[in-house]
């Protein structure tokens, strides 16, 4: 059984990035667009512009509250009153003139591009801490999640771009009149954050993030590079030592992106959770995507080196993962949960107790909990491909829907949600953004050797035995 | 002939040695009692042909025994025998109750799945193991046949051991 390795091992291997393989990349790409944009013609008319909807979002969400039950009315009043001034100020704040199809999609847009830029960096990730860990087994399979980070060259620019852009549309907190003790709009609480929360901070920050981690991944690609060349460990000792201050760095980066990017969304609501809880799910994602990549690559022949011991441990951190996302979701809502402060309960009201979220918000729980959970619970379904295969594709769609549970509610109020567009629109871009994710992933993986060779471990690797 | 009583015992220096012999004495269809080796050899579960622990479906039930426990208890504490009205939240909260119930869906599965262990592996402080040979706790290999188990007497499989390389060849009487 696992004991004998008969199988000869070819630790040559490169990947082709062939035509064939970019054709279906650019069909699913093109497809994306065309769906994209037969939803913005579906989105332009049927009605809602921008003018009235920012005014009656508020008003909406606490009748729709009321409607469905007292309780949360009376969370729906509070999170309105909370930081006074706030449902003022939210409704004047800005995306007056673009309509609600323009505001969907940009939403969309950065909803994608957060999410795609966590899952390349946290490819790095992976493979930093697998060096740090003095890690044998994942010899094999490292040049996968290696290759991750060369999306980064796509989302370091466009993260910029689309906050220059858009940022007033996304971010409620950049509109100028909310620090300004005059004006009506003027936010106390915001006021009181502005040291962090303001444009050339927030800009310089994404900047750092994107230039320490593609340095650190420019740097790693280097010394892998290196060592396909001349077998010499100075390049793994190399690598030890860069994946080391990464894993510094990351440590507060991730956490501080997460802040940036997706918590100043709801620029009133705050949880200390909520850079491990954005965390737990970019990894999990970026896991489903390396396992997926590696079953379907073994599929086509390639890495002959990875057996059912590998999948197994790529299955039990899928599994341990996803149960690890759970855990941060659902500690952050039982402590808002309990302690029913307004300001944070705010959050919850908006993705719970409403019609547009309520349903997405147990349907992220069932795809990114209890699907894995119990499919990945046997021991076999985690050495088993076909197994690693469904499940890889639920936990990435799940996380995408939770990227929506935490991007959508801020921009588009009550009329987000899951509606005819939506199969349009937001799949589309969801395709196009895949497409654009694996056409650079794939390129980074055909330009080194597809295993790491001269890794110092690659025996141990070979010879990978989980019981 | 009883079993349990009288065995064959052979002692090999090398683990590799011990591995082969274990695939070659499989492989003729001779039964082997166990193997008792000084440190947990990887890959000998597999060589032996044993199969998967049936240990996580005793640790699923009785987790799930945990689950239940907790909820009964607090719905009927809680919602029933003396309902509270606690920061306004309904008497019977289940996002309040899922921390104790995974807690004793966790002390219920590792309690339970540590005694199943002990019992079916026969781990009770008073038992005596079975001891063939002293040194498989130091440095030996120790492979032995029950001679009730198999058809060959004890000639036979004395020199199967010595062909596959063990360095003593001896037969031993249990008392019990």
């Amino acid at each position: 059984m696992a004991h004998h390795h008969n199988t000869s091992v070819n630790l040559d291997e490169k990947f082709v990035f062939s035509s064939e393989i970019k054709k279906k990349l650019f069909m699913l790409i093109g497809a994306g667009v065309i769906l994209v944009i037969i939803g913005i013609f579906l989105a332009m008319n049927s009605g809602h512009h921008g003018a009235e909807h920012a005014d009656a979002a508020t008003a909406t969400l606490t009748a729709d509250a009321h409607a469905s039950d007292a309780h949360g009315a009376a969370h729906a009043a509070e999170a309105a009153h909370a930081g006074h001034g706030d449902a003022h100020a939210e409704g004047h704040g800005g995306h007056g003139e673009k309509p609600t199809w323009a505001l969907r999609l940009i939403k969309d847009l950065w909803q994608n591009n957060i999410f795609f830029a966590g899952i390349a960096a946290m490819g790095i990730f992976f493979v930093a801490f697998n060096y740090v860990a003095w890690a044998g087994w994942s010899a094999a399979v490292q040049r996968i999640p290696s290759a991750f980070g060369n999306y980064l060259w796509v989302a370091a620019p466009l993260t910029i771009v689309l906050f220059v852009a858009f940022g007033h549309d996304l971010f409620h907190w950049t509109h100028e009149s909310l620090y300004d003790p005059k004006s009506a709009d003027y936010d106390e609480l915001l006021d009181g954050k502005k040291a962090f929360l303001n444009t050339p901070f927030f800009i310089g920050r994404t900047i750092v993030y994107f230039a320490l981690w593609l340095f650190s991944w420019t740097t790693l690609r280097k010394y892998q590079k290196n060592e396909d060349v001349a077998a010499d460990v100075k390049w793994w000792h190399k690598s030890t030592v860069t994946s080391a201050f990464f894993l510094i760095f990351f440590g507060v980066t991730s956490s501080m992106c997460a802040w940036d990017w997706a918590m100043s969304m709801d620029p009133h609501f705050f949880s200390t959770m909520f850079g491990w809880y954005v965390f737990a799910s970019w990894f999990v994602t970026a896991l489903a995507f390396v396992t997926l990549i590696i079953v379907v690559l073994k599929e086509n022949g390639y890495l002959s080196i990875v057996n059912e011991n590998h999948l197994h441990d790529l299955g039990k951190f899928i599994f341990a993962f996803s149960i690890f996302w759970t855990y941060v979701w659902f500690e952050q809502f039982l402590l808002i949960y309990y302690a029913n402060i307004p300001e944070e309960v705010g959050y919850f009201v908006q993705r719970l107790k409403t019609d547009a979220y309520t349903p997405i918000f147990f349907l992220t729980l069932f795809l990114n909990f209890f699907f894995p959970f119990l499919v990945l619970m046997t021991r076999g379904s985690k050495r088993l491909g076909i197994m690693l295969k469904i499940v890889c594709v639920v936990v990435i769609l799940g996380h995408w829907f939770d990227f929506y549970m935490i991007t959508t509610p801020p921009v588009l109020k009550q009329e987000g949600g899951l509606d005819g567009i939506f199969l349009f629109m937001e799949l589309g871009l969801g395709m196009i953004f895949v497409g654009v994710f694996l056409f650079m992933v794939l390129t980074a993986l055909s330009k080194l050797n597809l295993i790491a060779k001269h890794h110092p471990m690659i025996e141990e690797s070979i010879h990978h035995d989980v019981f | 002939m009883e079993k349990g009583k009288n065995f064959v015992v052979g002692v090999f220096d090398e683990e590799t040695v011990m591995m082969s012999a274990v695939e070659n004495i499989r492989s003729k269809g001779v039964k082997i009692h166990e193997v008792y080796t000084p440190y947990p050899v990887h890959g000998l579960d597999n060589a032996l042909g044993y199969n998967y622990s049936n240990l996580p479906i005793a640790g699923f039930l009785f987790g799930i025994c945990g689950t239940i426990t907790a909820l009964t208890m607090m719905i009927w504490m809680l919602g029933f025998d003396w309902p509270m009205d606690i920061g306004g939240k309904p008497h019977i909260p289940l996002p309040a109750f899922i921390p104790i119930t995974f807690e004793l869906t966790v002390l219920f599965c590792a309690l339970g799945m540590t005694g199943t262990f002990f019992v079916a592996s026969n781990l009770k402080p008073w038992s005596q193991p079975d001891m063939f040979d002293p040194r498989s706790v130091d440095d030996k290999f120790v492979i032995t046949f029950d001679l009730a188990s198999n058809k060959q007497d004890s000639a036979q499989l004395k020199s199967l051991l010595s062909e596959s390389g063990a360095s003593e060849v001896t037969t031993k009487s249990l008392a019990n």
